[in-house]
């Protein structure tokens, strides 16, 4: 009980004195995960939307892996791609092992399947009437897939939420690629984990009070838009 | 009317996301230097005590050099180094280093320091253990009496030090008492102390860690249980991608005068009583006595 209150007072206490090192963290976080969502964003919008629409031989089959990938382990995400990046591996001599970009590319492998996944569930959950309607009106296939986007907007801030969620969540594969290096790849997971093996309790609630701080802002603007979204169809 | 706001809100969101995209990428690129990095693939024990957190910073001062710290156990540090994944290495495991020195992997090992390593468990001492010389003595009572023990489980130095004494006994643990955590040191002195078991443990992370743990020490002093570090270099004629520069620097860095000095009184202030004993330029064989 004493070592909750002792965290919650260093939290407090971290924050309220703007620790350097707590807040270069947590902006490393917010930039890696950040960044990662954005790329899964706009990859899986685009890809999702054709998954849901096009009707080609082998679809279900992508959309099962799909399906798979949104349960990928993040611990074999980070194995894969520090296989890739390691010196002597393929993508070696790109020299991004233990760098913030290797993370971002982990990350992005993890968002990405979810992102994809939602988006095309989303669309795909649209009346088919629509589309009939809005072809019929003379509408361009660019318009048409503009407009089912739109229609789809909710279930796709829901999937940036999840895609989010998960890569700000992960540990597994930002240990791995990043290595959890002070000042360059330690993120609030990674380094509540270290915090926690080196037996500084305190520091760890603090920390994870400061994630939790940070997902509950983005998740609640994120919300909002997607209420306003909401209201006004 | 309503639909237009939205609309205008999500493109503002839009560009916003873009601007950032594009800001964060540019940012996040900009942070790796290649040439100037040394990694370091080091032990869980290095990095939880903090020792590593007082050098590095001096060595980046005093070299320019930018390092990177990868705190893995000693086994996966080895793999590190005998694959050319990582510049330099500062590990526990006399024995397995000297295979990778025969097999060419490393070159220019230096003696850096020592501790102990010691048997910590529940204060009521299920075992009886308490004061006994022999560790191999320690594990036969613990095995016996099937008192839970914790072991890294991981190939880690302590944990290839644990199975020496363990194949010492003649003895392969296993059953319901005998637990493999598959963590560092920190974590699996935690799992000891909430599973009231024993562990074997180096002695700096136990002394940084003791006001968590409700463990005491029972066994300590056996000459199987030295816990000597060394400082080595990835061969860079076997691997080209290797920074050799950057290693032979670090290497001559943690046996200078300056840095055995650091070690001698490094934890002294907090716990009473030094982590490490520095060992620069001596011989193995006389650690200990």
């Amino acid at each position: 009980m004493d070592l909750i209150v002792e965290g919650i007072t260093r939290a407090f206490w971290l924050l309220v004195k703007g620790d350097r090192e707590v807040f270069r963290i947590a902006l490393l976080t917010l930039k890696v995960s950040g960044t990662a969502t954005l790329i899964s964003l706009a990859i899986g919008v685009p890809l999702g939307t054709v998954l849901a629409l096009a009707r080609f031989r082998g679809r279900t089959a992508v959309a099962s892996l799909i399906n798979t990938g949104m349960g990928l382990p993040p611990v074999v995400v980070g194995l894969w791609v520090s296989i890739m990046l390691w010196r002597y591996g393929p993508l070696g001599h790109l020299r991004l092992l233990y760098t913030p970009t290797a993370m971002v590319i982990a990350q992005t492998l993890i968002a990405l399947p979810i992102v994809t996944g939602l988006t095309m569930s989303g669309i795909g959950q649209l009346d088919e009437g629509i589309r009939v309607q809005v072809l019929s009106l003379g509408a361009t296939r660019l318009q048409l897939v503009w407009l089912l986007v739109r229609e789809a907007r909710l279930a796709i801030l829901a999937a940036v939420i999840a895609g989010f969620g998960r890569a700000v969540s992960e540990i597994g594969a930002s240990m791995m690629v990043g290595g959890n290096v002070v000042g360059q790849t330690r993120v609030l997971t990674t380094a509540t984990s270290m915090e926690v093996s080196r037996g500084n309790f305190g520091t760890a609630i603090a920390l994870s009070l400061v994630l939790m701080g940070i997902s509950l802002c983005i998740t609640a603007f994120l919300t909002h838009l997607q209420q306003k979204g909401r209201s006004s169809t | 009317m309503h639909a237009a706001r939205t609309s205008s809100v999500l493109n503002t969101l839009f560009v916003s996301l873009v601007s950032i995209l594009l800001l964060t990428s540019f940012s996040v690129g900009a942070q790796a230097p290649a040439v100037r990095e040394v990694i370091l693939a080091t032990t869980t024990s290095t990095a939880d005590t903090g020792l590593l957190d007082v050098l590095i910073p001096i060595f980046e001062q005093q070299t320019g050099y930018l390092v990177k710290t990868i705190a893995v156990g000693t086994g996966q540090a080895l793999a590190l180094g005998s694959r050319g994944e990582a510049d330099v290495l500062l590990c526990h495991a006399p024995s397995s280093e000297l295979e990778l020195v025969e097999a060419g992997d490393v070159v220019n090992r230096q003696l850096v320091m020592h501790n102990d390593f010691i048997i910590v468990g529940p204060p009521g001492d299920p075992a009886g253990v308490r004061g006994l010389k022999s560790a191999a003595d320690a594990f036969g009572k613990i095995a016996s009496s099937q008192s839970s023990f914790v072991s890294r489980g991981d190939d880690s130095g302590t944990h290839k030090k644990e199975k020496e004494v363990w194949g010492k006994l003649g003895v392969s643990p296993d059953g319901d008492w005998y637990i493999e955590a598959g963590a560092g040191m920190g974590r699996t002195l935690s799992i000891a102390s909430e599973k009231e078991a024993y562990t074997l443990t180096d002695r700096g992370t136990y002394l940084s860690l003791r006001n968590t743990l409700d463990l005491e020490i029972l066994v300590e002093g056996d000459a199987i249980l030295l816990n000597i570090y060394h400082v080595m270099q990835v061969n860079p004629e076997k691997f080209d991608k290797v920074n050799a520069p950057g290693a032979q620097a670090f290497v001559e860095f943690m046996v200078s005068p300056k840095v055995q000095e650091i070690i001698s009184t490094f934890g002294v202030d907090k716990y009473g009583s030094p982590l490490f004993f520095p060992d620069a330029g001596k011989n193995v064989e006389d650690l200990g006595k």
